[in-house]
């Protein structure tokens, strides 16, 4: 089973990408289930959201604490304790302008609100973040994020999504990262 | 087959609502159940469902409406939620001992205090005793078509008595699954039209609704009693015209998996049975004769249907008929403060009138929304398996030691 842990705050469309995941995922004849950390709704405040994929109906219906993918659409809800959280040969995703903060090399970074700025001329990268997920792990196509969009979004905001999927499957615009300098630097100015 | 959409259990009932086509839905929203009745009020906006929408200022009053929409021979729809079901409760027996064949969707939530949105099943099972049929169901697809299935069961000419469908809340209400969304025609061809005399009819007037003193009044709840008693046919009757139009079968009252030979049963309602069943495919992997009942319908109670699956034969050939169940244990979130779980009471009860006689032991958990984990399940089973002494244990509990 593949399980993806999706982090965002309300309204910047954590859930919505789980969806469109999990949708695209029975669209390629495969079962899944996608749910939101269940509770109240609230803007701003901190959410994960969940999508299972397995090539057999998903029995199980709890949260997911040991994940293949985390991916993180809102950088500041990032914590160095969420590779803990990753199966072996997981990967964690990351929506950032700084790239150079992070340096473990289960860590692929990408700038995806630039991205839905220019396409969406809103920062709602939620679209970027799924795509970057299909593109790098190759578990949805392109062509079925697509169609999921459609599903969930108004018309107009899904064709614009679209622009925002082709431009990341077409351009090199995600890095994974490579165990560097940074932790060294880390250790040598002493902190914690 | 129809139309497969990922959507969540909300969604599905909702889909499954429209196909029974109700002429009126009286709505008051709560969480976890809102998105059923806003899904109905863009289905009524759109006319892709012709029915009168009325949005009332409260369950007490979405219940009534539904109770006057029947009272006139249309087929009613309402749903609610934790408090809203209890705010309903006055309505609950007068629907039902006016014998009007309503359905009403529960989202299964916490009941305050302490105050949480999240699911358990206190809410419903609080209300056992109003006289309604209440029936569980797993996953979304089973949520839409026992939207549908219900309808057939209550305005079923021997029954006719209003049902109660349970979603667990959040855990099936807002979860997004694959779902096969009938077509309206075999929809049509399973559910016919509601036709009744139990109405307010000009052309026909009658009494209805009234008083019954001491004289008559425990004959009509005998008479009510008996019709719950010929549910279990029906909904037999149900679901294999159901497969028959549609291909895809629910069962009866209960559903066993890996039972025929097992020697733990957990018994489980609501969601929880795939995580149990995934745990008995485990346990049987390591040579356990595990096995997983769950149970459709608590009202009303399959006891006859719960010993059935308990009591095998052992050995084929042989005379020697019995029991091969060494534990039998009764999952639930629920508890009745001061005694068990309400389910187990009843599980309890039916093993002894059935001649069962195993260990029975109650598992009480997620609830307010407590998650119940595979590891809490696993232990369900060998709790069950040493033969512990205690028979009520509470899993998956965080402080246990603080609390006094």
């Amino acid at each position: 089973m593949i399980e993806i842990r999706w982090h965002g705050r309300g309204g910047q469309g954590a859930f919505t990408a789980a969806k469109i995941f999990g949708a695209a995922a029975v669209a390629e004849g495969r079962y899944a289930l996608a749910f939101p950390s269940f509770g109240p709704e609230r803007r701003g405040a901190p959410i994960q959201a969940f999508t299972k994929i397995d090539d057999a109906i998903v029995k199980d219906r709890s949260e997911i604490r040991n994940c293949d993918y985390i991916v993180i659409i809102d950088e500041t809800l990032y914590s160095p304790a969420f590779l803990d959280a990753l199966k072996k040969g997981g990967r964690i995703y990351i929506n950032t302008k700084t790239p150079e903060k992070y340096s473990d090399s289960r860590i692929t970074v990408v700038d995806a609100d630039t991205i839905s700025m220019h396409f969406l001329n809103r920062p709602v990268s939620n679209t970027a973040m799924a795509a970057v997920l299909a593109a790098d792990t190759g578990i949805v196509s392109s062509e079925n994020i697509e169609k999921s969009l459609y599903q969930y979004l108004p018309e107009k905001v899904a064709e614009k999504n679209v622009n925002v999927v082709n431009h990341i499957f077409e351009k090199d615009v995600f890095r994974r990262q490579i165990a560097d300098s940074a932790i060294k630097h880390q250790d040598s100015r002493g902190g914690k | 087959m129809g139309k497969v959409k990922f959507i969540s259990g909300d969604d599905a009932f909702a889909e499954g609502i429209r196909l029974a086509r109700p002429q009126v839905v009286s709505a008051y929203p709560i969480t976890p159940q809102t998105i059923v009745v806003e899904r109905l009020s863009d289905m009524v906006e759109d006319q892709s469902l012709k029915s009168e929408f009325i949005h009332v200022e409260s369950e007490h009053s979405a219940l009534s409406c539904a109770i006057g929409a029947s009272s006139v021979g249309a087929r009613a729809f309402t749903a609610t939620s934790s408090q809203g079901l209890l705010y309903m409760a006055e309505g609950l027996p007068y629907a039902a001992g006016g014998r009007f064949p309503i359905v009403m969707m529960n989202a299964n939530r916490a009941t305050a205090l302490p105050w949480n949105i999240y699911g358990d099943q206190r809410d419903s099972v609080s209300q056992l005793d109003c006289g309604w049929i209440q029936v569980y169901v797993e996953d979304a697809q089973e949520s839409l078509d026992m939207a549908l299935m219900s309808y057939y069961i209550a305005e079923h000419p021997s029954v006719r008595v209003p049902v109660m469908v349970n979603l667990d809340g959040f855990v099936l209400t807002h979860t997004y699954e694959a779902v096969d969304i009938p077509e309206a025609k075999l929809a049509d061809e399973f559910l016919p039209p509601y036709v009744s005399d139990n109405k307010m009819d000009l052309e026909n007037p009658k009494n209805m609704a009234f008083s019954v003193g001491p004289a008559d009044n425990q004959e009509f709840h005998l008479l009510h009693h008996k019709a719950m008693l010929r549910v279990a046919d029906v909904v037999n009757e149900a679901d294999t015209r159901f497969q028959s139009i549609f291909g895809r079968s629910h069962g009866g009252m209960v559903e066993g998996y890996r039972t025929e030979d097992a020697e733990y049963v957990l018994i489980t309602v609501g969601s929880i049975t795939g995580l149990a069943r995934e745990v008995v495919d485990e346990l049987r992997s390591q040579g356990v004769r595990a096995g997983v009942l769950k149970l459709r319908f608590l009202r009303p109670f399959p006891s006859q249907q719960i010993a059935e699956a308990l009591v095998n034969s052992i050995e084929q050939g042989s005379a020697e008929v019995g029991s091969v169940v060494q534990a039998v244990g009764t999952l639930e979130k629920d508890i009745s403060f001061g005694y068990e779980g309400t389910i187990y009471t009843n599980v309890n009860s039916a093993l002894i009138k059935e001649d069962v006689h195993v260990p029975s032991y109650n598992f009480i958990g997620g609830l307010g929304g407590r998650d119940i984990s595979k590891e809490d399940i696993r232990k369900c089973f060998s709790h069950m398996i040493g033969k512990e002494k205690d028979k009520i244990v509470w899993i998956g509990l965080g402080v246990e030691d603080d609390v006094r």
